[in-house]
């Protein structure tokens, strides 16, 4: 007692701030007021926040990098060789995300369609939505959309995450980061979704996807093209068989033309909000494919070969992509209220595809018409 | 979410992965390493729809915080000897950040665990994420702090500067090479586990002492997402461990990625520290005792040494050496006074040391004065233009340090200097361990082993090379080291700049021949060599009295 009666109080120790003066403005002097990042032209007048995080951090001996690499893999060059793709371009570093994705766009974006995804999720256990799912349709989300979850799934882990890696610039590297992202959220949401439905109803069946996707005969040449797809050593055709082919004809043909037209008829009003986002997500990063691919086509000095490499990539990516769409067909008679045939979402799928092709400089392969 | 709904959730999102039949994915980046005899554990049980609101309220934090900094005036009162240095730190630390995220596929071809796939997934996000907070936060600086000259041509001088050089092993060595060498071993357990503790833990408590709280409202939300991806590393750690095949790269691993670690970020993160603040409290602690605490106790103590009863061997010769370069042989010192040597080729100003500063220097580092004072002092007194030339082409007893190939700081710990002619060229090495890594580590073969997938060390190493025999004044502006009025430089050896006259330009520099000292070394006869390493190792580089 006595110890703690005469015991000196400790001294706290921080340090003195100090007025230092040394704000913006504060005196006038050579480059006081160069206050724009000045290694790169913006596109515009002034460069986005989007271009001041992205350009160049990645560097480039085209560029900047005076010393090289300096560090090799063991069979070739490191860094992001050029020649990691077959397609060339004058100036890979022309390409700019439309979506100007950053860290900040990241979170605010998808925190947005997670909140979405959760609420809808809760009014539907609130008002016992999947009540009135009939056992068809109980089926056919189950099985289907418990399918095409793994190829979500695959997609995100092994497309584009490991594009990511690939490409010669940030700008692409991190537009198909944010795809990857994109891909394993809605790949998880749709677990999640197929959890919450097997919690919910005592007649969901929430692991028939494994076997559905595994072994089901509808679904095997869809797995087989996802597979296929990750085998892809060059990332640019890795790039242009998923997002240019794969999604349109697989992926959009599931999403699109079938899951968001007729689950509404079928007394559903929550997969389409879960579905759509992955749509809505899809949309976006077809935005940047679509503008990346539309460079290389237009390139003044490999504009011609990149059409035609492109030309072989659709030829080789198409037919199976078609196998694929065609080997569904019979998933389009599962659910109890058919509101539209295969032809219909079929041919609109063919349509949008075409689309695409056109707007990217593309000929549409004679295979589509097969 | 509650934990059994977390789980619940987990279990569930594990189902989405699958075992290929048509085709297996691409392996891109190969590895020595085997793993068919690995236990597969994901200990990260990170689910994206919980992962992005968090991410998103730690955002809103730090911008919230950016906006609180700038109408609270906070550039009033930051240090600009400390912000010079930002202008080093944040035009190197973007790009391994951005390096980790394209690591991560790396890492997933070479382990076969589906289960961890997904964080490491995740990890790309984040690293996406620090890459572009970080060069958003550059811009907040460049655009309200005094001086944005240094600042504005940030990602073009990281790529043609010395010191960027050295900064960008930190990133390469991430993406290059062996994937398990990379992407887990140097990048995960090494630089992660280790090292971001200085980088984003202790020099951030740095800058709030030197009015700059950005930097650890930002650090310390990156630093956040660290222990996650601590988890990966130490996940696919234990798979290597499983195969005792896996031990001999695990070993050599351990050894380059340690001592890389050690000579590359205690060489910036110590300068930063050591020579960037004014906070000359006695109290305060040092960079060798934040290092003791933070990496000697925290990560080896309390992390690489209970790896040893899986068998692996530690380096404990390598840790104990960079303990010992840190204190008694003045490691970061001396890289301080090469930055310093060196400033007309830097992008920042620094400035220059002072009795206070001197009086805590050797209160923490006893003999520093002996060594290192006179030096300061000479600093200062060439720091005008006018009558003198720039510290490093004046008679002041220094002697231009040849650079180490492999780690490429220069050889500073002068006794250790190691000379050898590796694939027909003379090289100098900081050190025995840096000398081992280019001639026996990055190497195809190792202890009688095929070790295809392992990296070279490749590129110009040498940046003095680039501009051998030319005229320093043109070198700066070739490097666009200029402010705007076309003569300016943006290094000075001080921070005054309130006067014209007080600021070097390109005339100042004009006339002075810059030479390469690997070239020089390459040009000599054997016996010319064998009496220059003799010299060099015995010359104490210190300014006479």
């Amino acid at each position: 007692m006595a110890n703690s009666a005469t015991s000196a109080p400790k001294v706290r120790s921080f340090p003195k701030v100090e007025f230092t003066d040394s704000e913006a403005g504060a005196l006038e002097f050579p480059s006081s007021k160069s206050r724009t990042y000045n290694y790169f032209k913006p596109a515009k007048l002034r460069a986005t926040v989007y271009e001041d995080v992205t350009v160049d951090v990645q560097p480039d001996p085209e560029r900047h990098l005076s010393q090289g690499w300096i560090y090799g893999f063991g069979d070739g060059p490191g860094g992001y060789p050029q020649e990691w793709t077959a397609a060339k371009s004058s100036d890979w570093h022309a390409f700019l995300d439309p979506n100007e994705e950053w860290e900040q766009t990241i979170y605010r974006n998808n925190s947005a369609v997670v909140r979405q995804v959760s609420l809808c999720l809760e009014n539907a256990k609130r008002a016992g939505a999947y009540g009135n799912w009939n056992a068809a349709w109980q089926k056919f989300i189950a099985s289907n959309l418990g399918a095409w979850m793994h190829a979500e799934n695959g997609m995100a882990l092994h497309v584009f995450t490991s594009i990511q890696r690939s490409g010669p610039t940030n700008m692409i590297n991190t537009a198909v980061a944010v795809n990857a992202a994109h891909k394993m959220r809605f790949a998880q949401d749709l677990a999640l979704f197929n959890l919450d439905l097997s919690e919910s109803l005592d007649t969901f069946d929430g692991s028939v996807h494994k076997q559905v996707w595994a072994s089901a005969e509808e679904w095997q040449p869809t797995r087989k093209v996802v597979e296929e797809l990750t085998a892809v050593g060059d990332w640019a055709e890795l790039l242009f068989g998923t997002n240019v082919v794969f999604e349109q004809l697989v992926g959009q043909l599931f999403r699109s033309e079938l899951v968001m037209q007729i689950a509404a008829k079928n007394g559903d009003y929550i997969t389409p909000t879960i579905v759509g986002t992955g749509e809505h997500d899809y949309s976006r990063d077809l935005g940047y494919t679509r503008a990346l691919f539309r460079l290389l086509t237009r390139d003044e000095q490999f504009g011609e070969s990149n059409r035609e490499l492109f030309g072989q990539w659709l030829a080789k990516w198409v037919p199976p992509c078609l196998d694929a769409a065609h080997a569904l067909q019979p998933i389009w008679s599962q659910p109890a209220e058919k509101t539209l045939t295969f032809a219909d979402s079929l041919g609109a799928t063919k349509e949008k595809f075409s689309q695409l092709l056109e707007e990217i400089g593309l000929d549409v392969p004679k295979e589509l018409e097969k | 979410m509650s934990r059994q709904s977390l789980t619940k959730a987990h279990n569930k999102i594990t189902e989405l992965s699958w075992e290929p039949t048509f085709a297996t994915p691409a392996t891109r980046f190969g590895t020595d390493y085997t793993f068919e005899k690995a236990p597969k554990k994901d200990p990260l049980k990170q689910i994206m729809r919980s992962y992005f609101p968090m991410e998103e309220e730690k955002d809103n934090r730090v911008f919230g915080a950016m906006d609180g900094a700038i109408r609270g005036n906070m550039f009033r009162q930051v240090q600009q000897r400390w912000l010079e240095w930002q202008k080093l730190f944040l035009s190197i630390i973007p790009f391994p950040e951005i390096s980790a995220a394209r690591a991560m596929p790396m890492a997933i071809d070479a382990v076969p665990n589906p289960e961890i796939h997904n964080g490491l997934a995740v990890q790309m996000i984040d690293e996406v994420r620090h890459s572009t907070i970080q060069m958003n936060l550059k811009k907040l600086y460049m655009n309200n702090y005094i001086d944005p000259a240094g600042f504005d041509i940030t990602e073009k001088a990281f790529a043609n500067n010395y010191a960027g050089t050295i900064g960008r092993q930190f990133g390469e060595g991430f993406i290059t090479g062996d994937a398990i060498t990379a992407a887990n071993i140097y990048l995960t357990v090494v630089a992660e586990t280790a090292f971001t503790n200085t980088l984003f833990v202790a020099m951030p408590d740095e800058a709030a002492a030197n009015g700059d709280y950005l930097l650890p409202t930002v650090f310390h939300s990156v630093q956040s997402d660290e222990s996650r991806h601590i988890s990966n590393g130490y996940s696919i750690l234990l798979m290597a461990l499983a195969d005792e095949r896996n031990r001999p790269l695990l070993e050599r691993d351990l050894r380059y990625a340690w001592w890389n670690n050690h000579c590359v970020v205690d060489a910036a993160i110590g300068t930063f520290i050591e020579y960037g603040t004014k906070d000359r409290r006695k109290d305060r602690e040092s960079y060798a005792e934040m290092w003791r605490r933070w990496i000697y106790d925290d990560y080896y103590r309390s992390y690489l040494l209970p790896l040893e009863k899986y068998g692996l061997v530690i380096p404990h010769d390598l840790v104990e050496e960079a303990w010992n370069r840190i204190t008694n042989k003045f490691y970061v010192h001396r890289v301080a006074q090469f930055f310093a040597t060196g400033w007309p080729v830097n992008y920042w100003r620094i400035d220059g040391m002072t009795d206070a500063d001197f009086e805590w220097f050797e209160d923490k580092y006893p003999g520093w004065y002996n060594q290192f004072g006179k030096w300061w002092e000479s600093y200062n007194r060439l720091r005008y233009p006018g009558r003198n030339k720039p510290i490093a082409f004046e008679e002041v007893g220094y002697e231009y340090p040849h650079r180490c190939w492999t780690c490429m700081v220069p050889c500073l710990v002068r006794e250790d200097l190691v000379v050898d002619k590796v694939d027909e060229q003379w090289r100098t090495y900081c050190s025995e361990t840096c000398a081992w890594t280019d001639k026996v580590a990055f190497r195809p073969e190792y202890e009688g082993r095929e070790t295809p997938n392992m990296g070279r060390l490749t590129g110009q190493r040498e940046w003095e090379t680039l501009h051998h025999d030319r005229d320093l004044a043109d070198i700066v502006k070739d490097l666009g080291y200029v402010r705007d009025d076309g003569k300016t430089l943006i290094p000075q050896p001080h921070l005054d700049l309130d006067d014209q006259k007080k600021l070097w330009t390109l005339d100042d520099l004009r006339g002075i021949r810059f030479a390469s000292p690997n070239v020089t070394l390459n040009e000599m006869t054997d016996s010319e060599r064998e009496e220059w390493a003799a010299a060099y190792r015995a010359n104490p580089n210190v300014c006479p009295a």
